[in-house]
């Protein structure tokens, strides 16, 4: 007898619905912890925020910094660099948004919105390639005064803004801010 | 078991009977080792026998190397070195190791392109082909996560480059990443894990081949000719097969021992031929090193994910259909898993009546094309992207995807095939005139 044909069977087969069903969430509620301790630890997701020195970071020259586990750009620019950066119109850049933590998330990726300071002296990016993550070369490396990533040759300007290769998005900015004259605050 | 008649395992002592009729081993251990062979087989089938050979190679070298290696950030490296330097004769096992990897992946893509050329993937080998598609697969996540466990700087990179491949889905990419990493970068999570996966998977490769073989001795082994064994009789069947033991395990031996003097030398002179200098420095999160180049097995699929930038214009095109979804980054991605996509599905692109490549003149020619595209791609996987690599290799991934997209399924349309021979006996004797029938 199908089960169609079988009208006395309805409340058997109540039961193995809601038996498969209550089969279905536990063996998801037990799988997911499975899932879940792959995801970063407590010690891990402590969010650290550093306080960098910048004092000692001269004109033209880069510090870079390990926070979260990557690589932080603190780039003290020349005028001759700026000057480079606003050269550009942002509607020539492949990727026109400033991708900066610290400010509107529609931002255009103007000098000005990529920089840490009044007069743009300052640039504090991610120095993680958005390519696939590599660290980026510096010191007005690549054909636009800036950065050059050597994995798959991505050319950043000396905002850090993508201009040519594959990666799709500027060098990231992340939530940092002077706590003094030479102290940046990251996260 | 269906599949070619043959003379099956008969217990015969009263212990057999007895084991027999509780636990058949015996028989399933008889009926695998003596399957009917096609007699025609040539030396390209003997790699299946070395794969196995570097399966077990693997698994007993990985073991010991356990026995002396630390996976943690602080440690790893340096116990690599105590591995090379203090454990006795533990360079040598991992050199065996090391370049064990790279016998297994000579052998599977020869043992690839042999299927690809004699059209093994055909009906009704499908699932052997799949099956084997899916080893291939573990194989190379395997391959990767072990490249990461002596922490070097290609270690370092290369897992922070494969891992941000899956960071280019768009919308779940990152947390995907992050979850794969187990925090914001590759770190000691991340080597832990992979340890961890690394043990994992050759195991998992194992009851693979198991159902590998399980399906081909179900439709018996493919043969030079493409011919099907003739399975009416068994007298039918014994002319056109031989019993795999003992006529080609010896055979396959005689190739094994053939390959292995040239492994063993390139084990005891030139062990780090294949290897980067970069993996002798230790990782550094702050410095990458000036080209991260896979392991050579991975550099055609490398090539492949480097070849579309966004410059090129289906990258473009398919950027602005899909509003930005897919980019020049997650097609690269897509590009890659996709090339190994297509050869998966080869027993469905392909048209073709005619089963082997030696009756296709004109799959030929192209087929040709396609293993030196192969080499091609792998070449240009370790040259930087600048001109003309980037031209070379956009080239050589187009002939990729239009050998298995286009070329195949038309071939089988306008392509006249010579006609095969009518057996596999017929096949053996045009060649061997004078060889002993089938004995009765």
């Amino acid at each position: 007898m199908s089960h169609a044909d079988d009208h006395q069977g309805t409340r058997r087969d109540f039961l193995y619905y809601a038996t498969a069903g209550a089969g279905v969430v536990a063996t998801g509620a037990a799988v997911w912890p499975l899932v879940n301790q792959m995801n970063p630890s407590a010690d891990v997701r402590a969010l650290a925020s550093i306080r960098v020195d910048i004092s000692g970071v001269a004109e033209g020259s880069q510090l870079t910094v390990q926070w979260l586990g990557k690589p932080v750009f603190i780039r003290h620019r020349t005028q001759e660099e700026i000057d480079s950066a606003n050269a550009t119109d942002v509607s020539e850049l492949p990727d026109q948004n400033a991708r900066n933590a610290n400010i509107a998330a529609d931002a255009d990726a103007s000098d000005a919105n990529r920089t840490l300071d009044e007069d743009e002296k300052w640039l504090v990016m991610m120095g993680v390639c958005t390519h696939l993550g590599c660290v980026p070369i510096g010191n007005q490396s690549g054909d636009y005064d800036g950065w050059y990533c050597p994995c798959h040759g991505s050319h950043y300007d000396a905002a850090g803004r993508i201009r040519r290769g594959p990666a799709p998005e500027n060098l990231p900015v992340p939530v940092a801010q002077f706590l003094d004259e030479s102290t940046i605050q990251l996260g | 078991m269906a599949g070619i008649p043959h003379d099956h395992y008969e217990p015969k002592s009263g212990f057999e009977k007895w084991l027999h009729s509780r636990l058949p081993i015996v028989s399933l251990a008889y009926d695998t080792l003596m399957i009917p062979t096609p007699k025609n087989l040539n030396w390209w089938w003997i790699w299946g026998i070395v794969l196995a050979f570097c399966l077990v190679l693997q698994i007993v070298t990985g073991v010991i190397l356990v026995m002396h290696y630390t996976p943690h950030v602080d440690m790893a490296f340096a116990s690599v070195e105590h591995i090379m330097r203090d454990v006795n004769g533990g360079f040598f096992i991992r050199y065996l190791h090391s370049n064990g990897a790279s016998l297994f992946f000579v052998a599977v893509y020869i043992h690839m392109f042999r299927g690809l050329f004699y059209g093994s993937y055909k009906a009704p080998r499908e699932v052997t082909w799949i099956i084997g598609m899916l080893i291939y697969l573990a194989m190379m996540a395997t391959g990767f996560l072990g490249y990461v466990l002596p922490w070097g700087q290609m270690s370092f990179w290369g897992a922070t480059v494969i891992t941000g491949l899956f960071g280019a889905i768009p919308f779940i990419g990152p947390d995907i990443q992050t979850w794969l990493l187990g925090g914001p970068a590759v770190d000691n999570a991340t080597l832990n894990r992979f340890f961890s996966l690394h043990y994992l998977l050759p195991f998992v490769i194992a009851a693979l081949v198991a159902v590998h073989i399980w399906a081909f001795h179900t439709t018996g082994n493919n043969n030079p000719t493409g011919v099907e064994v003739r399975r009416g009789s068994k007298e039918e069947a014994k002319k056109d097969t031989l019993p795999f033991w003992p006529y080609f395990v010896i055979k396959d031996l005689f190739a094994l021992a053939i390959v292995l003097i040239i492994f063993w030398a390139v084990v005891g002179f030139m062990p780090n031929y294949l290897g980067h200098p970069d993996n002798y420095i230790e990782a550094n999160p702050l410095a990458t090193p000036a080209h991260i180049v896979p392991e050579w097995y991975f550099l055609p699929f490398y090539a492949i994910l480097r070849a579309f930038t966004a410059d090129v214009w289906v990258v473009a095109a398919v950027s602005w259909i899909t509003g930005g979804i897919i980019d020049a980054k997650f097609f690269g991605v897509l590009a890659m898993f996709g090339a190994i996509a297509v050869m998966a599905l080869t027993p469905w692109l392909d048209t073709s009546s005619v089963r082997s490549g030696k009756y296709r003149p004109a799959f030929k020619w192209w087929f040709r094309l396609l293993v030196i595209d192969f080499v091609v791609l792998m070449w240009v996987g370790a040259q930087s992207t600048d001109e003309p690599y980037a031209t070379i290799s956009l080239i050589a991934a187009t002939y990729w995807f239009a050998y298995f997209l286009v070329i195949l399924p038309l071939l089988g349309v306008f392509e006249k095939p010579l006609t095969p021979p009518a057996t596999i006996e017929e096949d053996f004797k045009h060649h061997y005139p004078d060889a002993p029938t089938a004995a009765e």
